[in-house]
């Protein structure tokens, strides 16, 4: 990681003017245009239909299953732009790791799940394995808690181990980004501390993108915050400020609990 | 007052209800019984290593089923050559590639409707293209083509159904690790819906096996006392033999007709029976 120990963080991702419109209608973004820094915890939240999960994945082009009927605008990452049709999509998945709302752990062993990605890369030697299983399952805080057995089905696993076991999943690719949306959203308080304890140590070798699942955690996690209404921008900030004195009225009324 | 007689009421409907389904339950697999307690009880006594392993002799009146059974088992496996990787493939690109229009729905009808279509319609089209035009003739390799055909659909609907009960979120997050579409459906789906094909194979296999129509132009012979050689040669098969044994052949015993039946039945049912376990097995395993 280039910027581990600089002062100043470079922007990993730019969105410049993005829109996106799905065929159905229900979910968009209007014309986005906002930074994403390294090395740091940038969080997105807003109610439910404000274009959160859409723009997260945009960022893995997950994008690309749904129905999208528009699509403009850059997403540069490391100054590319990722949304250009010749993109390596698969490259691109490797390099921007993804943990969903819902655990979701491949009907496989623990040890498995974790190989997944890089055996599909085509990663076979069994040292590089061993070793990406027990640094990635460390780094999400479950190693202690499943290293006698690896090899056990991963659905045996608790709800919390589970989405900690899908986190390590994602840093066994070794990305440079790491998405979360919602991650914690079905989990009792002591596993969602424990994400959150993973996503503070995690944000200092990767670029965290976090959609939490409450104000709370948004004002708990944040280095950067953006909130987002109806797939617009409303405001951006760094640090905390955005929950203690938001600038925007709508900003306020959301973080005040006045609708949501 | 009032209410405890409503209540009482209401119980004694819910008895006779459940009494009735009971008894339409039990007529459902009563005949199915009586069938195999029949079969068995009549054709028990002609079983016996000759009866399964020699030639017909004295114009079929006597001596063993062998070339029948023989001739069975291959027509079963040469169904399955063909049928199997079709099936699967067509199967795998309808599930997992072919986009959702009025293209795939069309083939998706198509297919609903084959397998409508009455066996007999099979085999003569199998005689017309197999046998006639592709100059195959009357051919173990004609029937299996003509049995797979008749197969195909049914393997084709079980084996999606299969792949389509796997749930999505694993598809998608095998392609957020960097998974191409194809290791996703390799490495994932194919696995997971293994069990679900492979009893959908075995069923469709199943009536192949047991079919006398599609055979009767394409195969199957009246009597053949060898083996069959090679693929371009004719050979007796159980379905059809039974029908010629019971319909064509005067003065013939009964217990060689019912013999035939059992084993027929039986070779039948043990391929059911192959398929229950391995679905019952799977579901046992099953993570999700």
């Amino acid at each position: 990681m280039p910027n581990k120990n600089d002062s100043v963080k470079e922007n990993k991702v730019v969105l410049e003017n993005v829109n996106l419109s799905y065929s159905d209608g229900t979910e968009s973004l209007k014309n986005v245009s906002m930074p994403f820094v390294a090395n740091s915890t940038n969080v997105v939240f807003g109610p439910a239909g404000s274009g959160k999960s859409s723009l997260l994945r945009l960022f893995n082009r997950l994008n690309d299953l749904a129905d999208v009927t528009l699509l403009e605008g850059q997403v540069l990452l490391d100054g590319e732009n990722i949304l250009d049709p010749n993109t390596d999509v698969i490259a691109l998945r490797r390099k921007v790791g993804m943990v969903f709302a819902r655990p979701v752990v491949l009907p496989m062993s623990i040890r498995k799940n974790l190989t997944y990605g890089l055996e599909l890369a085509g990663e076979k030697n069994k040292t590089v394995l061993n070793e990406s299983v027990e640094r990635s399952l460390n780094q999400a805080a479950l190693w202690d808690e499943v290293k006698d057995r690896l090899d056990d089905p991963a659905i045996a696993l608790s709800g919390g181990q589970q989405q900690r076991l899908c986190l390590a999943r994602s840093l066994a690719n070794e990305p440079e980004i790491v998405l979360l949306d919602e991650p914690t959203s079905g989990l009792d308080p002591i596993s969602t501390n424990k994400i959150e304890e993973s996503l503070q140590i995690l944000k200092k070798d990767y670029t965290i993108i976090l959609v939490p699942h409450s104000v709370h955690q948004a004002a708990r996690t944040a280095d950067y915050s953006a909130f987002f209404l109806q797939g617009k921008l409303i405001e951006y900030s760094a640090g905390k400020t955005i929950y203690t004195n938001p600038q925007d009225e709508r900003t306020r009324d959301y973080v005040e609990g006045r609708f949501g | 007052m009032i209410r405890s007689q409503f209540t009482r009421k209401r119980h004694r409907t819910q008895r006779i209800g459940f009494i009735g389904l009971a008894i339409l339950t039990l007529l459902t697999i009563t005949p199915i019984l009586m069938v195999v307690a029949y079969i068995l009880w009549q054709g028990i006594d002609a079983i016996s290593w000759e009866f399964l392993s020699a030639m017909p002799r004295d114009g079929m009146r006597a001596g063993g089923i062998l070339p029948a059974i023989v001739g069975t088992v291959y027509l079963t496996i040469g169904t399955a050559l063909f049928s199997v990787p079709v099936g699967i493939g067509a199967a795998i690109f309808l599930s997992e590639y072919a986009p959702d229009n009025n293209w795939t729905r069309l083939i998706r009808i198509s297919i609903i409707n084959l397998a409508g279509i009455p066996s007999v319609v099979y085999g003569l089209f199998g005689f017309g293209l197999f046998v006639l035009f592709l100059q195959f003739g009357t051919s173990i390799l004609a029937g299996s083509l003509t049995l797979a055909i008749m197969t195909l659909p049914v393997i084709i609907s079980t084996t999606e159904e299969a792949l389509r009960a796997v749930p999505q979120a694993f598809r998608i997050v095998s392609l957020s690790l960097g998974g191409t579409k194809w290791q996703t459906v390799r490495r994932i789906v194919v696995p997971q819906a293994l069990p679900g094909i492979l009893t959908g194979v075995i069923l469709g296999l199943e009536r192949a096996a047991g079919e006398t129509a599609p055979i009767l132009f394409t195969v199957a012979a009246f009597f053949l006392p060898q083996l069959p050689s090679s693929a371009f040669d004719a050979t007796m098969a159980l379905p059809y033999h039974l029908f010629v044994i019971s319909t064509q052949v005067p003065g013939m015993p009964v217990q060689i007709q019912f013999g035939t039946a059992l084993v027929l039945l039986t070779f039948i049912l043990s391929m059911n029976l192959i398929a229950t376990v391995i679905r019952s097995r799977a579901r046992a395993k099953r993570q999700w």
